[in-house]
């Protein structure tokens, strides 16, 4: 395989003789970034399970599992939206206020269809008008998604008044908390919406569309695209998912209060970028995203089985961030772009 | 080098009229808003036109004019920094910490300086030196400086500050505060260093037309790593009025500042795309911001919707320099 490969590229003796190595350079870029991501990924529950004896028991590795779903199912809606070049700073804030309101609504009427119809309704209606903000009014996406997370940040702790909502019916609690054949229900649907995203956007039309806005919106516009209702639409799917995460979140803490999933942010972001979207948009794919979310849970959990104080997360979770951005650019400068 | 203060060609005299007028014309809608609160609050609040509640105002409003005038320099040049709340709030414990050991003002004060220019310096090399875009590097540094913070205090409120830290919210200078003192010096030290130096109209230009920049042989990456250092070391310099206006240092005590910083620049005219920026607009815009948030206050609004209604006042700003840039 690795020979046909090769007949195509010229070589120098050395190269010829590393044989493996100019099958690697063959692959394409996507793939190898996706390749490198999980070797990292193995390396790490290596290493955990030699430092940690409850590491490799199958109640962590579920645990591991529902935490990443959780994350991941946050970070694939704003995949899409860095694969545009943009970037949605309000997905905490979102999943606050969607949360909020889908809890004082279980409470008020009983109905758990109404509750997470009004979650997702929630999460969705946000996504919308960050689209308006930034396509129709034209103010710069972080800009725009911060401003509106400090608005609904307010909004929702007014709402709220100090209070918590807690004691949700068993079953929506199974949403986050129940299991199905042993597997916890938030792995399904990370599974589900692994596979819806992965395929809207490598083989759909309106998937290849934002790649096509992320690399360059005025060719996009050019060509046909349009533009402007594609990047509403992943802006859209971003609040809807953030309004999904919400419920999720929720039914496994079976509280609710002002500052639920405001520690979400970064976290979502660093998962995505450690997937190795890049913020510069084209870059990246849903799968990469569903590595990204694995390692910072991975790396989470292992600080807690290690006993490192919960203080130093966001340390940690900042330097990644950083440090997937540097590398990334790095990347970027190797290939000439 | 004067030349480079304008992203207009030089020696094109009408668009640089046009570009002064612009300019001015959002300085006025930051007064139009200025003088709007105001009137509302006048109207609205109680005993909020009375001098002591006005003298307040303005205290209250230069720890935010100390972040807000580097944050003007930093989204001049079309940057963010969203970490300054949390290296403020990471200065607060540090010189807190400090000053209840020793006693005394000189080395707390030195070691928030210190602390500020660390992170100012991380930011400026991560978006100067590195290429890492400047809401990103800087959400990552939020995210260390903020669990620093907690790490430092687990936690904890630091309490006993000494009288001598105090006195520099509370004492005076000639009968004007001391916080205004260190508030007017500061915004005339950051008009001379914008309008008077060839730092300032390489900060113009930073936004305006960076290829221009290099090609002048200005070694901008410098200049942008600077802009990202005064920005931490005011930090620095603000967490010593914070210290002794609350009398504390407090794991959580500046958090989201930035925003307020944000928002007093935005509505002050300073554009985030262009590199446009004035640093009178900035000052109009900070006791707009004070003067919203104390206005609230008298009306027992509670601060979840005080920051909403910043929140808004951003988006409406952003909205309408939007706008006119669509009009010209």
């Amino acid at each position: 395989m690795s020979a046909i490969m090769n007949q195509f590229r010229p070589q120098t003796g050395a190269a010829a003789a590393a044989s493996g190595a100019g099958a690697w350079q063959a692959l394409p870029d996507p793939v190898r970034s996706v390749v490198l991501r999980l070797l990292a990924l193995a390396l790490l529950c290596l290493v955990l399970s030699v430092a940690s004896d409850a590491f490799l028991t199958s109640a962590n590795i579920l645990n591991v599992l529902r935490q990443a779903a959780l994350l991941f199912l946050l970070a694939s809606g704003l995949t899409l939206v860095i694969l545009t070049a943009g970037l949605d700073l309000s997905v905490g804030a979102n999943v606050a206020m969607s949360a909020c309101l889908a809890a004082t609504v279980m409470k008020a009427t009983g109905s758990i269809t109404l509750a997470v119809f009004v979650g997702l309704a929630c999460g969705l209606a946000i996504g919308v008008a960050n689209g308006i903000l930034i396509t129709l009014i034209r103010i710069p996406p972080f800009i725009a998604t911060y401003g509106m997370l400090w608005i609904l940040h307010g909004i929702t702790y007014w709402f709220m008044r100090g209070e918590t909502i807690h004691g949700f019916p068993a079953a929506f609690r199974a949403l986050g908390s129940g299991h199905w054949l042993g597997v916890p229900i938030p792995v399904y649907l990370m599974v589900v919406f692994l596979v819806v995203g992965a395929v809207f956007a490598q083989r759909t039309r309106w998937g290849q569309e934002i790649y096509a806005v992320g690399a360059n919106p005025e060719a996009a516009r050019l060509s046909g695209v349009p533009v402007k209702s594609r990047l509403v639409l992943v802006y859209a799917v971003s609040g809807a998912m953030a309004g999904l995460a919400s419920l999720i979140f929720l039914a496994r803490l079976n509280s609710a209060e002002g500052d639920i999933g405001e520690a979400m942010t970064l976290p979502a972001i660093a998962a995505v970028l450690i997937g190795g979207t890049s913020l510069f948009g084209v870059v990246g794919s849903v799968f990469g995203t569903l590595v990204g979310a694995l390692i910072l849970t991975l790396v989470l959990n292992g600080m807690n089985l290690l006993a490192i104080n919960a203080n130093w997360q966001p340390v940690v979770t900042g330097v990644i961030v950083v440090m997937a951005v540097y590398l990334d650019n790095l990347t970027r400068k190797g290939d000439g772009r | 080098m004067r030349d480079l203060t304008l992203d207009t060609p030089s020696g094109d005299g009408m668009r640089d009229l046009m570009h002064r007028l612009r300019r001015s014309g959002s300085a006025s809608g930051a007064l139009v808003m200025l003088a709007g609160l105001c009137v509302l609050f006048g109207l609205l609040a109680p005993n909020f036109l009375a001098t002591s509640n006005l003298v307040n105002v303005a205290l209250q409003s230069t720890i935010l004019l100390l972040i807000a005038l580097p944050m003007t320099l930093i989204i001049m040049t079309e940057g963010l920094d969203l970490s300054v709340g949390a290296v403020l709030t990471l200065a607060n414990v540090v010189l807190a910490t400090i000053a209840v050991k020793t006693g005394g003002v000189g080395l707390s004060l030195l070691s928030a300086l210190a602390i500020g220019a660390v992170f100012g310096l991380l930011n400026g090399t991560l978006v100067a030196r590195l290429g890492i875009p400047p809401f990103v590097a800087t959400l990552g540094t939020l995210g260390v400086a903020q669990g620093m913070a907690l790490v430092v205090t687990d936690g904890q409120s630091v309490v006993g500050i000494p009288e001598s830290v105090q006195m520099l919210y509370s004492g005076a200078l000639l009968g004007v505060p001391l916080p205004i003192c260190i508030a007017v010096i500061a915004y005339l030290a950051f008009h001379v260093v914008l309008y008077h130096t060839r730092f300032g109209a390489c900060v113009f230009a930073l936004g305006g037309n960076r290829e221009a920049l290099s090609l002048a042989g200005v070694r901008m990456r410098w200049y942008l790593v600077a802009v990202y250092l005064i920005s931490g070391l005011m930090a620095g310099l603000a967490a010593l009025l914070l210290t002794a206006r609350i009398s504390a240092g407090h794991p959580t005590a500046a958090l989201g500042i930035e925003f307020d910083a944000i928002a007093a620049v935005a509505v002050g005219g300073t554009s985030f795309e262009r590199g446009k920026g004035w640093l009178l607009g900035t000052l109009i815009g900070v006791l707009a911001v004070g003067v919203l948030r104390n206005g609230l206050n008298l009306m027992g609004v509670s601060s979840a919707v005080q920051v909403a209604a910043i929140g808004f006042l951003v988006i409406l700003a952003l909205t309408i320099d939007a706008l006119r840039e669509r009009n010209v």
